[in-house]
């Protein structure tokens, strides 16, 4: 038992070096005063000035504020559509057309991402020659693309969360007389809120991230974050974009230091209440 | 009446996913899968329909199967799906070999260090994606960290050449898709009852005996999940080789792509499309038939 633990430890040890040493080389380097990137001019370094090129670098702050935009209606209409296909398979027992809704809903999880661009963008030709929308390609087209393929990782989501509670609860409620909907809105729908939450995040990082489907979707006048990234790196390193990328670690690792906080204050809250109820009683 | 709103409610919170995916997942494979029998021509859309009508009826239908036969016969198109293929086994091997370790140590953990470590597994994938791969460039290039550190310790002369490698590529494919491989692993592993190993070790079986005999065949569900989540999304990555491959050698979504938005021949973009999604069929439905197991066991 002792040597593949010890064997199992180191390669965690090792696993989790490999995962972050990129991301720190790069913030790291976001300081260099070197335009190489990766040799270090220790007469002039550290500096702010990849920040400082960043801030004043209009093309990428605008291509951030569009991402931004469509990672927010995105994560919220595909919360909406996954937690309605989430409460169907993992309430609604069987029926027809389950395995059809199933199925479209764990395909896109493994998808390879030009299949789903490319079909995407065939669908939005076919439809504007059809009906004269969409008008090509831009900000909606990739909306849309990305409410798709995001609301199958929160369906996933939302239903584990359901699976892992059991109707009672719901039953009661009806058995009480209330109706479907506000059983919904009163049982299920809180219960749910966390996987709400991590799949609202979830999807606004999928959204956030995406380059190959917005790449075909998008049309020749609208550039995404990672699209204009992905062009700025193909012609190699480039001081800037490492800048970009510690700003991006920093908001990810302050958020989730915050929200650790957060449920560790909670959980304290619970505690305390629980003593405190407990001291009622005696 | 309340018995006539809950169908109707049932069918509203049923209704509209299917009908979106079916709008907007179902439906677009039919217009490849039509469009990879079409002819290309020069104009907007570049494909020429493959019905001819008069009077509201179909009176010719061109169906054109060159697109395929071209994928079969120029070995361009042979060779990038074989090395897709290649590249994405050889990748999930390599994620398998580190991915089962570490979640194997996850699940032996404290409980309070398991959070933690769970935590660190996930971090990465909420930072882009794209910036992750592209921080490999910096590491791997000829002037690059790794070279760098390796000539100062003077463990070698001349800069090695990592950089458009196939070592590159699964690097940069292991690494994306390592906490995909580990959670599925992990969850398995989470649940195995530590009573068995001590049973087999009561029963004088050496750690490794009880391992492979008790724990690897217990987790096979976790490995098989975990391995198709690599798999199936390596075979058509783009960002990964297109950063850090070969560019003698592509892979079959660059193929596509390129295709699609150097060549703008639509027609063959899609049946490259729908040779790759037939290549990958038995793959996704054997994850559809594990993911359900796992969504639907919990009860």
């Amino acid at each position: 038992m002792k040597s593949h633990g010890l064997f199992s430890r180191v390669a965690l040890v090792f696993g989790l070096v490999f995962l972050y040493v990129p991301i720190l080389s790069m913030v790291v380097f976001s300081f260099n005063n070197s335009r190489l990137v990766t040799v270090w001019d220790s007469a002039n370094s550290p500096t702010l000035r990849w920040y400082q090129a960043l801030i004043s670098n209009e093309q990428i702050l605008g291509a951030a504020w569009l991402s931004i935009k469509i990672a927010m209606i995105a994560a919220s209409g595909a919360v909406v559509l996954g937690t309605l296909s989430g409460v169907a398979l993992a309430r609604f027992g069987a029926f027809r057309g389950r395995a059809l809704l199933a199925g479209m809903t764990t395909a896109p999880l493994v998808m390879p991402e030009v299949i789903t661009g490319l079909s995407l963008l065939l669908l939005f030709v076919a439809l504007e020659q059809t009906i004269g929308w969409p008008k090509g390609g831009g900000a909606v087209t990739i909306t849309l693309a990305h409410i798709t393929f995001c609301m199958a990782y929160v369906t996933v989501v939302v239903q584990s969360r359901l699976v892992g509670f059991d109707e009672s609860l719901e039953e009661a409620a009806m058995d009480l007389g209330a109706r479907p909907v506000k059983v919904f809105f009163r049982i299920t729908l809180p219960l749910i809120v966390p996987a709400l939450v991590s799949g609202w995040l979830l999807a606004f990082t999928l959204s956030w991230d995406d380059l190959v489907i917005s790449q075909f979707v998008a049309g020749p006048g609208s550039s995404t974050l990672p699209m204009v990234i992905f062009s700025k790196v193909r012609l190699g390193v480039s001081p800037d974009v490492n800048a970009l990328a510690t700003i991006m670690v920093m908001v990810v690792a302050a958020g989730i230091t915050a929200s650790s906080v957060w449920m560790r204050f909670q959980a304290r809250r619970r505690e305390r209440d629980m003593q405190l109820a407990a001291a009622a009683n005696l | 009446m309340p018995r006539f709103s809950a169908q109707f409610g049932r069918r509203v919170v049923l209704g509209i996913p299917t009908a979106w995916l079916i709008v907007l997942f179902l439906i677009p494979f039919i217009i490849v899968f039509k469009i990879s029998f079409s002819e290309v021509r020069l104009a907007m859309p570049p494909y020429a329909p493959l019905f001819e009508w008069a009077d509201g009826k179909p009176v010719a239908v061109r169906l054109n199967l060159s697109n395929y036969s071209f994928l079969f016969t120029d070995a361009l198109y042979v060779s990038s799906y074989l090395y897709s293929l290649k590249v994405a086994a050889v990748s999930t091997l390599f994620c398998l070999l580190l991915g089962y370790p570490m979640a194997y140590a996850i699940a032996r953990s404290q409980p309070t260090t398991r959070n933690l470590l769970l935590m660190l597994i996930v971090l990465p994938f909420w930072t882009s994606f794209l910036l992750r791969v592209y921080a490999w460039i910096g590491l791997l290039k000829s002037n690059g960290v790794i070279n760098n550190v390796l000539m100062g310790m003077g463990l070698i002369h001349e800069p090695l050449t990592m950089l458009q490698t196939d070592f590159a590529v699964y690097i940069g494919i292991v690494y994306s898709y390592l906490p995909f491989m580990i959670l599925p692993l992990y969850s398995n592993l989470e649940k195995h009852d530590p009573t068995l190993l001590e049973a087999a070790a009561d029963l004088g079986a050496r750690p490794v005996t009880a391992f492979l005999r008790v724990t690897l065949p217990q987790s096979v569900p976790g490995i098989i999940a975990g391995s198709l989540l690599v798999f199936i999304p390596a075979v058509g990555e783009y960002v990964i080789p297109s950063l850090l491959g070969r560019t003698d050698q592509l892979m079959i979504g660059r193929v596509l792509s390129d295709e699609f938005f150097a060549n703008r021949d639509w027609p063959v973009a899609s049946a490259v499309a729908i040779f790759m999604l037939g290549l990958l069929v038995i793959p996704i439905m054997l994850f559809q038939h594990f993911e359900k197991r796992t969504l639907e066991a919990h009860k």
